[in-house]
């Protein structure tokens, strides 16, 4: 059984923050779930993923975040619980759907999931979601705990039934990526069959019906600020004259700051849990018995703009600060030690920071980035492109592992911000240059957001060829299947796409489909595509090692070695292949055996064939 | 109780988030409070894996630069990169068999002279207690199993207050079943080699 399954009420179990977040939609009955994996998200789903195969859950990966809120919208309609987790540029994909799904609303309830990275652990950028509840008029809680962002979770649900709107659940990556305990509470029955009433005029959002709609929903906001104001999600502790407003993690810091100043009377705390609509009421309370104020909250001024605003309104003229030079940044993660520094120097208390030991004379150590694996589809298709292209292409790409194709010597990427964009842009970049451009996307991501620029492209009869880096999963996020992947060892009931159909079937005329692990076919099918005049699409297929080895009656290779008698000591393998199984041994380079995958790229560059499989020597784990 | 702060690194593969996890398993038993967060962005693909656990009174998740009570380094040159980690209180207990980066591999990148910077280090922190887990691992059976080596001699050295025979049935619960007997041999040896360091 699932431990999420766990039905002994009150016991304490330690649990990342996504196996939190899922164990409180179970404890409120979620029976509908959707995601595309995204970091630091992808777990919550991974949860409901196995669930959905050992109960009435369903669940399901959708081919991007907005489809994800789509299905669950629908599920949600006919008064199904449902959740859906993404990270938080997947919301900007969302985002669509959601501005006027607040509009009609929903009978059910559904819960969004929005995991920010502030520091951008895993991330294109730092973007605060919180300003989407803004935008659209949603409620949002923040929790500050794992174990909060359980009974947050399932308070979630609670409150969008309630209140019949989605609800945003914002969390950052020291929520989502931490463990705490948690104690649990009661796994009800979930309804699992839903029921749809037409009523067209409320729920098609014609020009005529959404002008009703607004002042419906600015109706429910307004009923949601009552419950903000009086939510034991915002509460405040402490007397003293000194206020701290916070929220998240940054709480936490403020708490034990405090704590270890010894000087907590003389604070009062407003934690800030149910962040939209936001607390007025109860802020301004809160500002009227404090002598100055600072806002604590990573990112965006968020707090600090509304606290102003309340300010304001009561005719407070307090001193409130939060983002300033001398003070927080816009920037990254909060420390501790951060946090405790500005407190201090705010409130003018004296304040010994820790030390570090001294450091400067110690070595660096040197850097240890993260590379393509050994035995990568990836690598072996960059190569190619390379030997053919170098630098005289322009290489639009994409999010994924393949990213790390940037990395020299590859170097193959020169422009990324979103997903699809890759393909999106390279209409652009060849209009504008009128040089060759190759486009990188995965097979993932295709499927996520390459089909619109793809029919996009072919219809404004671009130049440019696209190559579709199709490693058989969605690997970067650890291997969730998707509408291209062959996922049939599962036993699952899912269709298995054709990306040569999808391509051929959006009109592009020159496709060609090779295994980049043949070297000369692949440099030959670069040079076909990249020769044709127009859009063109070559398909590099090979599995993901990593995946690969999963899966039921794989068989490892055998591994590979360097024949010193006939190296001359090229180095083509380190300076055009890079594969990290290569190092400087004594006789010179080396391929270290178990490391290796025997995907025989190298012994295919090498100019003197002096690399090549291990005789009788199988390689195991 | 007071909070104790340990920093774990390693190189992805060695199996720290796992150690974490089985000490974490270890405080919820003994009914301490624990908080842990972790960093493996793209571990797999060879890269640096960081995870943070602190057991007491307290509400955050991580650790400041010179806050560490413990740093504990899987690999010596993840220890000298997360020496910011340790104030004069700090004990370090470092793995000194070395795995280079892909760079380092190629000789594009220059390793640090290790027991030079161990004997400047020794000198800074509270104490240093350095060995080769790595071998001590494989003598327990397999390259695997370094990371209950390393737990083994976090729980010798007496900073973390947890009994070793819960944290011996903690790994027999939580760790795979045919690795039990491995792993139970491997955390002994670390807990020998602290014992005879002390």
């Amino acid at each position: 059984m699932h431990r999420l399954l766990d039905e002994r009420v009150n016991e304490k179990m330690l649990m990342l923050g996504n196996e939190a977040i899922a164990r409180g939609a179970l404890e409120a009955g979620v029976a509908f779930a959707a995601s595309y994996p995204g970091t630091p998200a992808s777990e919550i789903a991974l949860q409901f993923f196995q669930i959905s195969r050992e109960s009435d859950l369903y669940f399901e990966y959708s081919a991007n975040e907005k489809v994800a809120l789509e299905v669950a919208a629908g599920a949600a309609m006919c008064g199904l619980k449902t959740m859906v987790s993404m990270k938080h540029v997947g919301v900007n994909v969302a985002s669509d759907a959601l501005m006027t799904l607040a509009y009609t609303g929903i009978t059910g309830a559904l819960v969004l999931v929005a995991a920010d990275d502030p520091f951008m652990f895993s991330s294109q950028n730092e973007q605060d979601s919180r300003y989407y509840a803004r935008l659209g008029n949603l409620p949002m809680l923040e929790p500050s705990s794992v174990n909060e962002a359980k009974e947050m979770a399932k308070y979630a649900f609670e409150l969008s039934e309630k209140l019949q709107l989605p609800v945003i659940l914002r969390t950052t990556t020291r929520i989502n990526h931490a463990s705490g305990v948690v104690t649990l509470g009661h796994l009800p029955e979930r309804k699992i069959k839903g029921s749809f009433t037409k009523n067209p005029f409320s729920y098609v959002c014609i020009p005529s019906v959404s002008r009703n709609l607004h002042p419906k929903l600015l109706d429910k906001i307004e009923k949601a600020a009552d419950i903000s104001n009086s939510s034991s999600w915002n509460r405040i502790e402490g007397n003293g004259r000194m206020g701290i407003v916070c929220n998240g993690v940054s709480y936490g810091y403020v708490i034990d700051a405090l704590q270890e100043f010894g000087i907590a009377d003389q604070f009062r705390v407003l934690r800030v849990g149910f962040s939209h609509p936001f607390p007025d009421e109860l802020v301004c309370n809160f500002l009227a018995g404090c002598e100055k104020a600072l806002v604590v909250e990573e990112g965006e001024p968020y707090m600090e703009e509304a606290l102003r605003n309340c300010a304001q309104q009561s005719g407070l003229t307090l001193p409130i600060q939060g983002k300033a030079k001398e003070l927080f940044s816009r920037l990254y993660e909060y420390d501790p030690a951060d946090v405790k520094k500005v407190v201090a120097s705010y409130f003018d208390i004296p304040h010994q920071p820790a030390r570090s030991i001294e450091i400067e004379d110690l070595p660096a150590a040197p850097p240890r980035p993260p590379n393509l694996c050994p035995g990568c589809p990836h690598r072996a298709t960059y190569v190619a492109v390379r030997a053919v292209l170098g630098d005289e292409a322009i290489y639009p790409t994409d999010i994924g592992c393949y990213t790390l194709g940037l990395l020299p010597p590859l170097s193959m990427g020169d422009f990324l911000i979103a997903m699809g964009a890759g393909l999106g842009t390279a209409g652009g970049f060849a209009r504008a240059t009128g040089r060759k451009v190759v486009a990188f996307i995965g097979d993932s991501t295709f499927f996520h957001s390459g089909l619109s620029p793809l029919a996009s492209a072919v219809f404004n009869n671009h130049d440019f060829t696209l190559v579709i880096l199709d490693n058989g999963t969605t690997a970067m996020t650890g291997h969730q299947p998707h509408p291209g992947a062959n996922i049939r060892h599962l036993g699952l009931p899912l269709n298995h796409l054709s990306i040569e159909e999808a391509v051929s079937g959006l009109g592009v005329k020159k496709v060609i489909t090779v295994n980049p692990f043949q070297h000369r076919k692949t440099i030959e099918a670069v040079k076909d595509v990249a020769a044709y005049s127009g859009v063109s699409v070559l398909i590099a297929r090979a599995a993901c090692p990593l995946y690969d080895r999963t899966i039921p009656d794989f068989k490892w290779k055998k591994s590979f070695y360097i024949n010193h008698e006939k190296c001359r000591n090229h180095r083509d393998c380190v300076t055009r292949v890079a594969c990290p199984a290569f190092y400087v041994g004594h006789l010179g380079l080396e391929i270290d055996a178990d490391r290796c995958t025997g995907c025989a790229l190298c012994s295919q560059v090498c100019p003197e064939k002096a690399i090549s499989a291990i005789p009788n020597k199988e390689v195991s784990p | 109780m007071k909070t104790i702060r340990i920093m774990i690194v390693a190189v992805g593969g060695q199996g720290n988030i796992l150690m974490s996890r089985v000490l974490g398993e270890a405080a919820v038993a003994a009914g301490m409070d624990v908080r842990m967060s972790e960093f493996h962005g793209m571990a797999q693909r060879g890269g640096v894996v960081e995870s943070m656990v602190l057991l007491g009174d307290g509400k955050g998740y991580c650790i400041s630069d010179g806050h560490a009570d413990v740093l504990l380094g899987f690999e010596p040159c993840e220890t000298i990169r997360a020496v910011k980690k340790c104030g004069a209180n700090t004990v370090v207990i470092t793995n000194t068999a070395t795995l280079p980066p892909f760079t380092v591999a190629l000789g594009k990148d220059q390793y640090p002279d290790v027991s030079h910077v161990m004997t400047l280090l020794a000198g800074r922190v509270k104490k240093l207690i350095a060995f080769d887990a790595s071998s001590l691992a494989l003598t327990a059976g397999s390259s695997l199993v370094l990371n209950m080596v390393m737990l083994g001699a976090l729980a010798q050295s007496g900073i973390v207050n947890l009994p070793t025979e819960l944290l011996r049935r903690i790994i027999r619960d939580k760790t795979k079943k045919e690795f039990v007997n491995m792993n139970i041999t491997a955390f002994e040896s670390g807990m020998q080699q602290v014992a005879a360091c002390l």
